[in-house]
């Protein structure tokens, strides 16, 4: 099939685009010890107490969702 | 060999060296009990080697630890209960601190004092090799400097466990 050069360089540029993006792979979630910052206590996911009170509240009565906050997945890693 | 055939072929080495560097980067593997340990010295206090495994020890206790880790905090008075203990009958424990900025731990060793052996691994270097996955782990050498038990994280119902672990490996002749 004819391709004119153009359309063949934009192929190709594409192609070489892709495969470049597969070195993405190469990045790894941070080590244990990385963590600190995430353990400072302004990188919890909710705000203080009582809004996250009315929000778990909410959750549990309009979805009948519970769970999914907290101390688990941030910080150490040790759960 | 006419020109498109050749650019085809350099995308496709590209494609394959691409591919190639993704799987190149593995995560380290946890160590497994009868394993030699990776690495044989830490930094100590004063930025000299902290052998992990000293010869005169019978059972070294390696604990990787930080100063953000709340764990860790729990561990310590433990640490030191188990020093005091079975120090007499052989025990050495080294906590590895992995913290980036000395100052940290500094603050926490203020608060909770160690009557253990410290090291210093601001890098990580030391806690790649050991294949750390949580903070904090704790890793038992026996005196032939291979893992009898890798230990992660630090609750304190780990705690009976993890005392007769120790009393049983100071026991075996």
């Amino acid at each position: 099939m004819q391709r004119s050069t153009t359309s063949r360089g934009i192929l190709l540029g594409a192609l070489a685009a892709c495969a470049a993006l597969t070195g993405c792979a190469a990045w790894q979630a941070p080590q244990a010890w990385e963590k600190g910052a995430l353990a400072r206590p302004d990188m919890v996911m909710g705000g203080d107490a009582l809004s996250q009170r009315f929000e778990q509240h909410i959750y549990s009565s309009k979805e009948n969702a519970s769970g999914g906050y907290g101390v688990g997945g941030g910080g150490c890693g040790c759960n | 060999m006419n020109p498109s055939r050749s650019a085809s072929h350099r995308v496709l080495a590209i494609l394959v060296g691409c591919v190639a560097l993704g799987t190149v980067t593995l995560p380290a593997r946890a160590l497994a009990p009868g394993q030699s340990l990776p690495i044989s010295n830490v930094s100590g206090k004063d930025a000299a080697a902290l052998p992990l495994v000293d010869g005169k020890a019978r059972v070294t206790y390696i604990d990787f630890w930080a100063s953000w880790c709340g764990p860790c905090r729990q561990s310590f008075p433990w640490m030191n209960r188990m020093q005091d203990k079975f120090g007499a009958k052989g025990l050495r424990i080294v906590a590895v601190n992995l913290d980036a900025k000395r100052a940290d731990a500094q603050d926490f060793l203020a608060q909770l004092p160690a009557r253990f052996e410290l090291g210093f691994d601001s890098g990580g270097a030391a806690a790649r090799q050991f294949g750390v996955k949580t903070m904090p782990s704790s890793v038992l050498v026996g005196p032939d400097g291979k893992v009898i038990a890798v230990h992660n994280g630090f609750r304190e119902e780990d705690e009976a466990e993890l005392e007769q672990r120790i009393a049983a490996a100071l026991a075996r002749p």
